[in-house]
């Protein structure tokens, strides 16, 4: 049986949370600081640690490393950031929790291992939060995916009364049963970061060591691009390149899904699963701009998402036929 | 005796299923061991967010010995038919009973089952228990094929302390729990209920949701009153936090000044939604504290987790008054209605159109009920106008539950009547069978008018309920019209406004796309062409519900052009879904269902209010002795005439010959007729049923003196018919008051 590369706690002494961090659980003073303790973390829990994919996606699950690897029967264990876009939010800069542009930390581990609210629990004690003072809960949150196809059942994670991550049993991506089923979790990084660094205002939040030689904050990285960019999702972007460029993806998409399986230059069986995703992709994120833009009515809304949904089904059909969905091969 | 304890520990569950999970599993395991044949004693189930408990008393330390008998085929049935039966009891043809029936030689099987330990039982009761168990949504984990709410952690099963050994999907039954996930979550084993809950308790978990929901209430009242305010009341928000944590600890905290001034169902709402606060109010009922509960004491007393709340709370109110603020500023800049106007881009329904539509064909019905509820017909008409137009407001996009209540407030920010803005808020109402009924004249016309434009719509469209699929709510719509109509003793045909409501909505769909339902009434519409959009074409169709409307129209007439057969039908069919409604409402109250469909049977029942007087006067007739004497007269009269237009194959008409009549018992029973039938006339047309039904009492005597002396069955042919006819007329002038035949005796 092909096991979970995940080591597990020392069980037999009850599942004390992030046994080998206890020294790190001072109070991290960065955003970034938070983002390596995560990362330090998950890699020690076994996790490969992934980076960003490199396309314009609305969250950390869009990456392939988590919807197509939640397909078939390999097991997989991931964790990465994934900066995340989302041009409805955008708010110039100015408002204190909202950012068009932000970031996720994801991890993705098949099978859900049995201790996977444990290993949750020691991340958020690596970043500091004492559960001596701090109340955590686990409260019931359904995701659902109408692009993607998929749903899962699992909870938001409060502290204090802030959800601060979604811890999801994966059950379908891309209109497949998941078997075995998928454990994710997303943080919501910057939410998260401003809540254990004790800051009001998302661009007054340290970047870097508020002590080092240049001390940067979210602002000084963001605050000019969260403007930039609100200005050209809401009223600049050109809705016609859009809408073409929506429509290519996804002509793109089906072209490339339509092609033989067997590479005629090579004589191999290359199914171009990843190379079709990147195309619903980029769909997906080209009806979010035209979205921001205002240009999709309630009805039209769904007959977008409806588009973007038979990619990715196709998609994820394509990858189940390749050699990491699960496919022997050829 | 034996007891038995039961612990499905798991990750957290939904709070809001724990309710029906507790008695899902006590119901469940009950039913195993009755069809075992166990008796037991009390069972009690308990939950905590990360479990389900069931405790079961004096169980027997074996299960009966059970001797099952089971019929099998003739013993001169075909082979098949007794390999089957062989098949299915497990035994061979020497092993069956060959027993004399009516039909012949039949073979019987008695299948022996010896009784054994009752944890033998149980190991193959709670698996199935577990594997059927009927969550609302369920989820697989892992590698496994089990489902459960949420992945399982591990199944604690104890008789009399021993575990039953059992095990499902991979995991074992055994005696370990586990307290506290965040105090002390190392697995410690149990021997018993008592043992199990000091060990839960002695680890920060109090495993009773009802100790847990009375601590919890217990404590925030004390926590209020420490802070001079009073906690809201808030009987579901208690039960679902209680099914949030395992170790209740309610913290208080302030809200802002700059946020009390937000209306306090706006505060209550959005801290209860999305951080399931209780609100706390001072003596001029301002919200100004909120009481969160926590799953763990905190060692700096709670400090930090009410800090951490208020913050996340500072956040939700800052949206909240931002989209009050931007609402208030919106309608006191433009008013409510061009806050509506932005309703034409919202769909209602697809093939009902927007809810602009609506709203117009609300308006138009609440002016046309003004004369029924005596409103006044421009201020019903531009409440319907603006009821709606909260809709269109950031705060109720947000928060969805405030509709109607965001209606009044905007209204009276934009300085409309009292009564507008009433019936804004109050127009959805009655939601449900203990919901208050608007009684201000303008608040009625729009709520009726609401909800009989939705029930025509999904008529019109042929969206009906079914069965327990009910998506559009269209019973409690139904259920509110009634409880609208008797409640403000509302006179009407209601047939009139639903014919003209549907009406409305043909025509507006049949603009769409035409459908069979209105075909007459576009024929009718043909003539009018599209000179100025259709004026003239809109002003024959209101004139058509104008008349319709009249006093002289009804159903039971001919009606107008524009009205088919379908449509007629579909009103019918839709004024019987209210009476089915009705029923239902009546019976609740202790009307009996009998005595309704004895009035319905009567025909044109369409008028609520003098429906339910007809039905209250003949259930005290009925109570009376001389009702329930001269029901059973009617009973008698109808029992004979039934078998007599059985064999004849022809109804017996009521038109006795009094020369005919030979005894004095026939005369006086005619003469009795005769003066009931002129007493009860009047009376009904003046709505007093008792005194119609009291001028029927007059007829108990004569019926049975009738009976008593007067053979029905005479040997003169001529005789006996004319007799008939006489019992014919008993039924026929009964009959003007109630069909006595739906009445059960």
């Amino acid at each position: 049986m092909r096991g979970s590369t995940i080591r597990r706690g020392d069980r037999s002494s009850g599942d004390r949370y992030g046994e080998t961090m206890t020294e790190t659980t001072t109070t991290p003073r960065s955003f970034q600081e938070i983002i390596l303790r995560l990362q330090a973390y998950w890699a020690a829990k076994g996790c490969a640690v992934l980076q960003p994919y490199d396309m314009e996606v609305g969250a950390g699950t869009f990456h392939p490393a988590t919807t197509l690897r939640a397909l078939g029967p390999n097991p997989w264990a991931a964790a990465y950031v994934q900066p995340s876009r989302r041009p409805t939010d955008g708010r110039y800069g100015e408002n204190p929790n909202r950012l068009q542009h932000y970031y996720q930390y994801q991890v993705l581990i098949k099978p859900s291992p049995p201790d996977l609210q444990d290993l949750y629990l020691g991340s958020l004690k690596a970043i500091g939060i004492d559960f001596a003072v701090h109340d955590i809960r686990f409260v019931e949150d359904d995701w659902e995916s109408p692009t993607l196809g998929a749903w899962g059942l699992g909870w938001e994670v409060w502290v204090d009364g802030m959800e601060v991550s979604q811890f999801t049993y994966f059950q379908q991506v891309g209109g497949h049963d998941c078997r075995p089923v998928s454990g994710e979790l997303t943080y919501g990084l910057e939410r998260l970061a401003m809540y254990v660094l004790g800051v009001d205002h998302v661009m007054e939040m340290p970047f870097n060591d508020p002590d080092a030689p240049i001390p940067l904050s979210y602002g000084d990285v963001f605050r000019q691009t969260e403007g930039e960019y609100s200005r050209w999702n809401f009223d600049v972007a050109d809705t016609a390149t859009l809408l073409r460029h929506f429509e290519d993806a996804e002509a793109e998409c089906k072209r490339i899904l339509s092609a033989e399986a067997v590479d005629p230059k090579t004589g191999k069986t290359i199914v171009m699963a990843h190379p079709a995703y990147d195309q619903a992709i980029k769909a997906s994120h080209r009806f979010n701009l035209l979205d921001a833009r205002g240009v999709i009515s309630v009805t039209e809304r769904q007959a977008y998402i409806a588009r973007v949904r038979t990619l990715s089904k196709a998609c994820a059909d394509a990858f189940l036929a390749t050699p990491a969905g699960g496919a022997e091969a050829a | 005796m034996p007891d038995l304890l039961l612990e499905i520990l798991s990750e957290e569950i939904p709070a809001r299923m724990q309710a029906k999970a507790r008695a899902d599993l006590q119901a469940m395991v009950l039913k195993g061991l009755d069809e075992a044949g166990v008796a037991h004693g009390a069972a009690q189930a308990f939950s905590t967010p990360r479990r389900l408990t069931l405790h079961i008393e004096g169980l027997p330390a074996r299960t009966p010995d059970l001797s099952e008998e089971r019929k099998g085929p003739r013993t001169d049935a075909p082979e098949k038919a007794l390999a089957g039966f062989l098949r299915s009891t497990g035994l061979t043809v020497d092993q069956l009973e060959r027993r004399d029936d009516k039909k012949g030689e039949i073979f019987f099987a008695v299948i022996e089952k010896p009784g054994r330990p009752v944890a033998e039982a149980l190991a193959e009761i709670i698996p199935g228990v577990i594997r059927g168990f009927p969550w609302p949504k369920s989820m697989r984990w892992g590698t496994g094929d089990l489902r459960w709410v949420r992945p399982l952690t591990s199944i604690l099963c104890l008789l009399d302390g021993e575990v039953v050994p059992f095990e499902v999907d991979g995991y074992v039954a055994g005696d370990e729990t586990r307290g506290h996930r965040m105090v002390d979550p190392v697995p410690f084993a149990v021997s018993g209920l008592d043992d199990y809950r000091q060990g839960l308790l002695a680890r920060k978990v109090i495993l009773d949701p009802a100790e847990r929901e009375s601590l919890i209430l217990q404590r925030a009242v004390g926590l209020c009153e420490g802070q001079g305010v009073s906690l809201l009341d808030d009987p579901a928000l208690l039960r679902e936090v209680a099914g949030l944590v395992e170790w209740p600890v309610p913290l208080i905290g302030a809200i802002e000044d700059e946020f009390r001034a937000l209306p306090p169902e706006v505060l209550q709402t959005s801290m209860r939604e999305h951080q399931k606060y209780f609100s706390a109010v001072d003596k001029t009922g301002r919200v100004t504290h909120f009481v969160a509960v926590a799953n763990v004491e905190g060692a700096d007393g709670g400090e930090t987790i009410v800090k951490g709340n208020a913050k996340v709370l500072r956040a939700r109110l800052a949206d909240a008054k931002f989209f009050w603020e931007n609402d208030l500023r919106a309608v006191e800049r433009a008013g409510l209605e061009d806050m509506a106007a932005s309703l034409t881009s919202v769909t209602f329904h697809n093939k009902l159109g927007s809810q602009a539509e609506r709203v117009d064909r609300i308006a138009a019905l609440s002016r046309d009920l003004c004369p029924v509820t005596h409103a006044d017909p421009a201020l019903a008409e531009q409440a319907a106008r603006v009821c709606k137009a909260d809709l269109a407001s950031e705060m109720v996009y947000e928060f969805p539950e405030l509709q109607g209540l965001m209606g009044r407030y905007y209204a009276e920010a934009a300085n409309l009547d009292p009564s507008v803005a009433l019936a804004a808020e109050q127009h959805y109402s009655p939601l449900g069978p203990s919901d208050t009924v608007p009684s201000d004249p303008i608040a009625v016309s729009v709520a009726l008018a609401d909800k009989i434009d939705t029930l025509a719509g999904f008529w019109a469209i042929e969206e009906k309920p079914t069965g327990s699929k009910d998506p559009f709510a269209l019973r409690r719509a139904a259920l509110g019209v009634i409880r609208l109509v008797l409640e403000n003793g509302l006179r009407m045909r209601l047939s009139q406004p639903v014919g003209v409501a549907l009406m409305r909505h043909v025509y507006l769909i049949g603009r769409r796309d035409a459908v069979a339902l209105g075909e007459p009434l576009f024929d009718a519409l043909e003539q009018f062409g599209d000179e100025g959009g259709g004026a003239e074409r809109r002003a024959h169709f209101e004139s058509l519900i104008a008349h319709f409307l009249s006093p002289e129209s009804g159903m039971a007439e001919q009606l107008d052009p524009g009205f088919g057969d379908e449509m007629r039908a579909t009103v019918a069919d839709l004024l019987s879904f209210i009476a089915d409604r009705l029923k239902v409402l009546l019976r609740d109250r202790g009307v009996r269902h009998d005595l309704i469909d004895a009035v319905y049977a009567l025909g044109g029942q369409d008028d609520l209010v003098l429906l339910v007087k007809r039905v209250d006067a003949l259930q005290a007739f009925l109570g009376t002795e001389d009702g329930a004497n001269l029901l059973a007269g009617y009973k008698r009269a109808a029992n004979i005439l039934a078998a007599e237009e059985k064999k004849e194959k022809a109804t017996i008409v009521p038109i006795p010959d009094p020369s005919l009549a030979e005894l004095d018992e026939e005369r006086a029973l005619f003469a009795a007729l005769a003066s009931a039938e002129a007493a009860t006339a009047p009376a009904i047309a003046a709505e007093d049923f008792g005194a119609a039904m009291g001028s029927l009492a007059s007829l108990r005597a004569p019926i049975d003196a009738f009976f008593d002396k007067v053979t029905v069955n005479a040997d003169d042919p001529a005789l006996r018919v004319n007799r008939l006819a006489l019992l014919a007329r008993i039924r026929e002038v009964t009959g003007r008051v109630a069909n006595f035949a739906k009445i059960e005796s």
